[in-house]
């Protein structure tokens, strides 16, 4: 589902150590500037490893945790046509989570580290998902929104210089569209209904819209790693640009909805096509990042009772997977 | 009982390959860990085939696959770049010769 430029300058470790610049780095930089792509084996700095690893496995923590939300409405859809989507929906997002470790893993960490550090509470994903599903309007904001955002987001890293992550984003953007689009359904359905059912949407709205707006990551001023990731063409627009794209795109489609954003300094500034929008909360943002946003305790607590449910499961895999390979050895022998 | 990550260190990584159709090759789409070849053939069913991307899968233990050192692509492949004379356009033919 998601990307999200985390980082606060508190978190300094992608940052570059002053170091000589060797021969290598100047190489790997004209690569980059000649648009080549970095593959697994090829030379690349330890902070080009190590800010794409960060990055990759944040991105596919935050689909795996991103299907709780959204799993937690599977069973209450109110008809078939939107549970077969959502169901669809949410086992897309388990996809994306293993294309992205399996792109992480091309750098040499393991997947069991991966997963050791999320169920830890060691590793950092979407802030977006720890907010909670209250109605089944959320459904319908998180698919317009969120996947919204999303989507802004993930487009420019199918460019992204390192191979198996560009690659793994085409994969994404290819399945998200119709995340999106089921979404955006969703809310128009509820906003043509009942007086009761808009209400419901807009309150979705008013919930999702801020934090939709925090997906970008700080603004460009207090963002920690822009400038050496847009060098490294890992990242192609700044968090305040695509903040922006998605303002613009998504207030015509509120209005299309007969919603109103959540946002009294909200309007369009007719010199520039832009829209201007009022300041955007970073207290909250922070506090979530920190662990206390309404939901991060049960996301992380779900994550291991799945895994610890799970358990056996991966036992007996193990120990059928065994049995099968002495039979084929007696078979043989 | 709690358990860790560590209860799955053993599953080996698949690289996982994908037939478009019949008449095209199988091309490299990613990976996965699992089990068994059985095991990664199901899995890689549900993650990489969900909107009919395929009709054959391969999966092929990483671990078997031999790779060439990145830091060799000028010995290997670039002597192939000052031989023109495998390629067609080096010969040259009259135009009024037609069908060659």
């Amino acid at each position: 589902m998601y990307t999200q430029g985390l980082d606060s300058k508190a978190d300094q470790g992608a940052q570059p150590s002053p170091r000589l610049v060797t021969d290598n780095d100047i190489r790997f930089q004209e690569r980059i500037d000649a648009e080549e792509k970095i593959e697994p084996r090829d030379w690349m700095p330890d902070g080009y490893r190590r800010t794409l690893v960060r990055q990759i496995a944040q991105h596919a923590h935050s689909e795996i945790v991103g299907m709780l939300p959204e799993g937690n409405w599977i069973t209450r859809a109110p008809s078939l046509r939107r549970k077969v989507a959502l169901l669809a929906k949410v086992q897309d997002e388990g996809g994306h989570g293993l294309y992205l470790y399996s792109a992480a893993e091309t750098l040499g960490v393991s997947r069991d580290e991966l997963v050791e550090q999320l169920l830890a509470g060691k590793a950092k994903y979407s802030s977006i998902f720890n907010y909670p599903t209250l109605t089944w309007a959320d459904i319908g904001a998180i698919g317009w929104l969120v996947d919204g955002a999303a989507i802004m987001n993930q487009v420019p890293l199918c460019r992204c210089s390192y191979g198996p992550y560009a690659r793994a984003m085409i994969r994404v953007c290819r399945e998200e569209s119709f995340h999106q689009r089921q979404g955006y359904e969703l809310m128009l359905a509820l906003a043509n209904g009942t007086a009761e059912q808009k209400r419901m949407a807009q309150d979705a709205l008013n919930r999702w819209w801020w934090p939709s707006l925090m997906m970008f990551g700080p603004s460009d001023d207090q963002s920690a790693h822009s400038a050496q990731n847009m060098a490294w063409k890992i990242k192609r627009f700044s968090n305040d640009e695509l903040r922006q794209r998605f303002v613009d795109a998504t207030v015509p489609q509120a209005e299309f909805l007969g919603l109103t954003i959540p946002d009294p300094d909200l309007r369009l500034n007719a010199e520039t096509g832009h829209y201007e929008f009022g300041a955007i909360d970073w207290s909250e943002f922070n506090e979530i990042l920190k662990g206390n946003g309404p939901c991060n305790r049960e996301r992380l607590e779900a994550r291991r009772k799945a895994w610890d449910e799970g358990a056996w499961v991966r036992e007996a895999a193990t120990a059928h997977a065994a049995k099968r390979a002495q039979r084929h050895l007696k078979n043989v022998g | 009982m709690n358990h860790t990550a560590s209860d799955r260190k053993d599953w080996p990584l698949f690289e996982i390959f994908i037939r478009p159709k019949n008449g095209l090759s199988h091309k490299h789409v990613g990976s996965l860990h699992a089990a068994d070849a059985k095991m990664a053939l199901g899995n890689a069913r549900d993650v990489y085939t969900r909107r009919g991307e395929g009709v054959s899968i391969w999966a092929v233990p990483a671990a078997a696959i031999a790779a060439s050192d990145p830091a060799d692509k000028a010995s290997l492949f670039e002597p192939a770049d000052d031989k023109v004379y495998r390629h067609p356009t080096f010969y040259e033919i009259p135009a009024d010769v037609k069908n060659i």
